[in-house]
């Protein structure tokens, strides 16, 4: 498709064949892993690269898709925000409105239904907020699963209403008690559970990072969201549009969004990560604006890091973007020029998470509230004649506990 | 010849297997690391395993996940590991260390520094837990440049094809993992581990040594009938969370596990 994109005489990245055959999105991704996990990777290949091709597995996650989740989301126009920014016309992408209430969803489906032709009776997941968490507890309740998730014991304190829901779902939420007790550690310990129980397990990976061919499976289950978005603005208004923006922990919803819109040069593209209490604080989770190459959970990717080499902890209001890493096409993307990555504070994440509630009747996740301010940040610096298409990514509904303290308010 | 290679063959002269215990490089305090190597080899270490301390040890049990946490309460890196190893030379020319660990701090310091400093500190091999041969070749030829082994795994579920690919890319010694799962499992099933070892020397001349739910003499005897050596890391580990608040005892505790096994690996070989 795009093998022919020149810009002045140079060879545009293709976008479209990335990966290579070792998962490499230029000099990140790959796999980086013990060996006990390299056979049981290039199995988990082999099969992911079978049936994305094979008609009766395509159709199957088509129809769970549509009836289990709810595709295709809408694309939804948000007048009054837009007219009250009094910039570029927004369209919200709505995820939120999937079944469990997250893009977290499609993924796991995909993956589920994967698992299941592997004839693996198990899936174990990572969860930071939850909400990855609660989708491989809701698609394992569904197929007759054993499920077991990690949760740093932090999170566990933090997100305790989809704790219970994982548990209602009939999954196993194991407290992960080492290192910072955050998602880091989660996914540390889902990997060791998965080395224990290779035969019988399958790893539901939440997020486009990990090693081949997590990024690029992620990524493809998760490019509904931009293959229909595409379709949708074109439908509404005649047109591409002129950015997109998602907002960046691992990436997943980020990936999914601008994947299928990569090789289209006349949209922009954003990432928005947490700058929590500020890019100079040190206290954020924003390994693409601050940090460097490293090697971490299987691949190489922008981490936080310090000199030494080891992880250093992150902090955002959002626990969905709390993570020193990021998914290894994004730091390609990023090397590139592609995507431009930005960061949205937790207070300015708060005042969108606020102003979309009020103005459109629509409580965003707060790993969403990011992408929301940086959009209103861009809008009011385009024309009403512009579009911007947004991810929301997920529902407010697991934050109004965290919203509700920092207004000082005792629910 | 490697100071690694010398010391399988000369094992193998003795009709000798070799022991090879792991510690963690600061943990419980970095001032005790070098003391405790020294009387590892007194206690009949052949080969010792010095753990580069990590935030995120996939691979590692409970066990070594503390110590890490321990000697990174110190913040132990990679300077103050050549300091160790260097010290440690003043009175042992002759032991080889090899430096087990993850990537990141490798990457960050970049391979052909680290190579270097590694090697002037008087280390001699490298294992890189989350490095495969694929991912490695930059890393392997630094290693080589500077005279190091780069010791590769191999694991449980490796393919021929994969044991080849390892065999062609390590020198020094191969490491086997005796099981699926992380380091300090419970589940070791010795015959598993012979049958494999045979398939692997079908592919592989590099000695074989075998680590991974070695917890007393009777496993590290039986084991080191299979393999030309065994690696012993969590149940040593252990001893030192165990006293961490009498740390004189951790010295002798050590000594008295290594040298039953010792024996009875001795022993097992007459």
């Amino acid at each position: 498709m795009n093998e022919l994109n020149r810009k002045g005489g140079v060879a545009a990245p293709d976008f479209t064949h990335q990966p290579d055959a070792g998962g490499h999105f230029g000099r990140y991704g790959g796999r980086f892993v013990a060996e006990t996990l390299m056979a049981p990777l290039a199995e988990l290949t082999e099969a992911y690269e079978r049936y994305l091709k094979d008609p009766e597995f395509l159709a199957e996650l088509d129809d769970d898709l549509r009836q289990f989740v709810g595709r295709p989301s809408p694309l939804y126009y948000a007048r009054g925000w837009s007219e009250r920014l009094g910039g570029a016309r927004i369209y919200l992408k709505r995820e939120d409105l999937n079944h469990t209430g997250a893009h977290k969803i499609n993924n796991t489906v995909g993956q589920a239904l994967l698992a299941r032709r592997m004839g693996k009776r198990r899936v174990i997941a990572e969860t930071g907020a939850g909400q990855h968490g609660v989708a491989t507890a809701t698609v394992a309740a569904r197929f007759g699963m054993e499920c077991v998730v990690y949760m740093g014991a932090e999170d566990i304190q933090r997100q305790a209403i989809n704790v219970y829901r994982m548990k209602l779902l009939g999954a196993q939420v194991v407290p992960v008690e080492a290192g910072s007790r955050t998602l880091k550690d989660a996914l540390n310990e889902a990997m060791r559970d998965w080395v224990t129980r290779i035969d019988d397990t399958f790893y539901i990976i939440g997020t486009a990072a990990g090693p081949h061919p997590y990024p690029a499976m992620v990524r493809d289950f998760q490019a509904i969201i931009g293959r229909e978005a595409r379709v949708q603005i074109l439908e509404q208004a005649g047109r591409l549009p002129d950015a997109l923006v998602a907002c960046v922990g691992g990436g997943s919803n980020a990936i999914g969004l601008f994947y299928p819109f990569l090789a289209d040069e006349s949209v922009q593209m954003y990432g928005v990560e947490a700058a929590g209490e500020g890019l100079t604080t040190g206290h954020h989770a924003a390994p693409l604006c601050t940090g460097r190459p490293g090697v971490l959970h299987g691949n190489r990717t922008y981490l936080m890091t310090d000199d030494d080499g080891q992880i250093v902890e992150t902090h955002s209001v959002s626990a969905g973007l709390d993570y020193p890493g990021v998914g290894p096409e994004h730091a390609w993307l990023k090397d590139v020029g592609r995507v431009q990555y930005d960061a949205i504070d937790d207070k300015e994440a708060l005042e969108a998470f606020h102003d979309l509630t009020r103005n459109e009747g629509i409580m965003p996740a707060l790993e969403s509230s990011h992408a929301l301010a940086y959009a209103a940040k861009l809008a009011r610096k385009m024309t009403p004649d512009q579009i911007i298409v947004v991810s929301l990514s997920g529902r407010g509904d697991k934050d109004i506990h965290t919203v509700a303290a920092i207004d000082g308010i005792k629910i | 010849m490697s100071r690694i290679e010398g010391r399988f063959e000369s094992l193998r002269e003795q009709g000798r297997k070799a022991l090879i215990p792991f510690l963690t490089a600061g943990d419980p305090e970095p001032g005790m690391t070098v003391a405790l190597m020294h009387t590892m080899v007194e206690a009949g270490a052949d080969v010792i395993e010095l753990g580069i301390p990590f935030s995120d040890p996939m691979a590692e049990g409970p066990v070594i996940q503390r110590a890490c946490e321990r000697a990174l309460r110190h913040h132990i890196g990679l300077a103050d590991v050549f300091a160790m190893v260097r010290e440690f030379r003043k009175r042992d020319a002759e032991t080889p260390v090899v430096l087990m660990g993850y990537l990141n701090p490798l990457e960050i310091m970049g391979y052909e520094r680290f190579a270097r400093a590694a090697a002037e500190a008087g280390a001699d091999g490298v294992i890189t837990v989350d490095l495969p041969p694929e991912e490695g070749e930059d890393y392997v030829a630094a290693l080589r440049a500077s005279g190091l082994d780069p010791i590769f795994l191999l694991a449980p579920t490796s393919p021929d094809e994969r044991i080849e690919r390892v065999a062609a890319s390590a020198s020094g010694f191969v490491y086997y993992v005796s099981l699926k799962g992380v380091t300090g499992a419970g589940h070791l099933d010795v015959d598993a581990v012979a049958k494999r070892l045979d398939q692997i020397r079908g592919h592989c001349t590099l000695p074989l040594a075998v680590g991974f739910g070695i917890r007393d003499a009777e496993s590290a005897a039986r084991l080191s009938r299979l393999a030309d050596g065994v690696v012993v890391g969590s149940r040593l580990v252990q001893v030192a969370a165990d006293h961490e608040s009498q740390p004189d005892e951790i010295g002798p505790e050590i000594a008295r596990v290594l040298r039953e096994m010792r024996s009875a690996m001795d022993a097992g070989a007459n």
